[in-house]
């Protein structure tokens, strides 16, 4: 039970913000609430198929396709290859967090990765169609092209700071090599 | 609801072949799954509300009071923060942004605000730092901060 209340602790934290808040000024109270509710149905919608994905890519995508197609030897090709996945219309930026632990895990690179969550949040297709229709060809251009450019620099920093070391406890240590020693 | 589609018909797709391959593997995938929802379910919990509160704080209407209202730097600064902070769709950050440029704001201010509002996302952090890391969160946020100023800023020269 205190267990439980300790990892909910801020979520716990922002109620009592709602509470205070709701009692402070409701306008703003209600608003704040109707927008948590959306995207509350909006995340319930697409967050457990995206975590079941992941999971199915955790057991079956092998390990020496992924290192080879994005891993750190994969150079240019592995590049554009991030950068046409996080570019394709697949939404929001959170379904991309638990598909880049599970292709570090596999054996993807830093930078491609930094590339991929990049061009997700920033380069998108769709995005793009609407960001010309309101801010101009030469705006969306340069911008595409500037933003690209950032997200390779930022990717080879991370790269070099980070290594192979990314903070990822939460998801089993062990799933694919057992599979493999197990003969499934 | 095209992402929806788009999400669901790949899982049906997966899921068939999966379980036609090995139901061993699928009930392990199952399971994957089901851990990391659960693990990460706090954070999903802040995340709701840090997005509640400041989506109902820092509504279109303040944020272009507060934009349009200062000019220059500082004006790209205000715009670089909003942008960090907020999580606005873009169907509704672009028409804003776009309005904001024929009322006078600078290309560089706006452009500020567009990429730190795509490449930073500090209300999502949480997520970000539950499911990538603390270093790794920290590191794409704040070099794609400092990212979205030197863009602005050149975004600003250049057009």
């Amino acid at each position: 039970m205190m267990e439980n209340v300790k990892k909910f602790k801020v979520p716990i934290l922002i109620f009592l913000i709602f509470v205070i808040l709701a009692l402070l000024n409701p306008t703003i109270a209600s608003r704040s609430t109707q927008v948590t509710w959306d995207y509350f149905k909006e995340m319930a919608l697409i967050l457990p198929p995206v975590f079941l994905l992941m999971g199915l890519m955790e057991v079956w995508v092998p390990k020496d396709k992924i290192q080879k197609w994005i891993g750190s030897g994969s150079g240019i090709k592995g590049g554009l290859i991030s950068l046409i996945l996080g570019t394709l219309p697949t939404g929001p930026l959170y379904v991309a967090f638990p598909m880049t632990a599970t292709l570090v895990r596999k054996g993807a690179s830093i930078t491609n990765m930094v590339i991929f969550l990049g061009s997700w949040a920033a380069l998108k297709i769709p995005q793009l169609m609407v960001e010309v229709k309101f801010l101009g060809v030469s705006f969306t251009g340069l911008r595409f092209v500037l933003t690209l450019i950032a997200l390779v620099i930022m990717g080879l920093i991370m790269e070099t700071v980070l290594g192979r070391h990314v903070g990822m406890d939460w998801l089993p240590p062990e799933s694919n090599e057992t599979m493999k020693k197990k003969g499934y | 609801m095209a992402t929806l589609i788009t999400i669901y018909s790949l899982l049906i797709i997966a899921l068939i072949v999966s379980l036609i391959k090995s139901k061993e593997k699928s009930k392990k995938a199952f399971k994957v799954a089901l851990k990391a929802l659960l693990k990460t379910a706090p954070s999903l919990l802040t995340v709701l509300g840090i997005v509640g509160l400041t989506l109902g704080i820092l509504t279109p209407e303040i944020i272009s009071k507060l934009v349009g209202a200062e000019a220059g730097f500082l004006a790209t600064i205000i715009a670089a923060l909003l942008g960090a902070i907020t999580l606005i769709p873009s169907l509704v950050a672009f028409p804003l942004a776009g309005s904001l440029l024929r009322s006078g704001a600078t290309v560089m201010t706006i452009s500020a605000f567009i990429t730190t509002l795509v490449m930073v996302g500090i209300v999502t952090a949480p997520l970000e730092i539950k499911i990538l890391g603390k270093k790794f969160t920290l590191l794409r946020n704040g070099l794609g901060f400092m990212a979205a100023l030197l863009i602005a800023g050149m975004m600003g020269v250049i057009l």
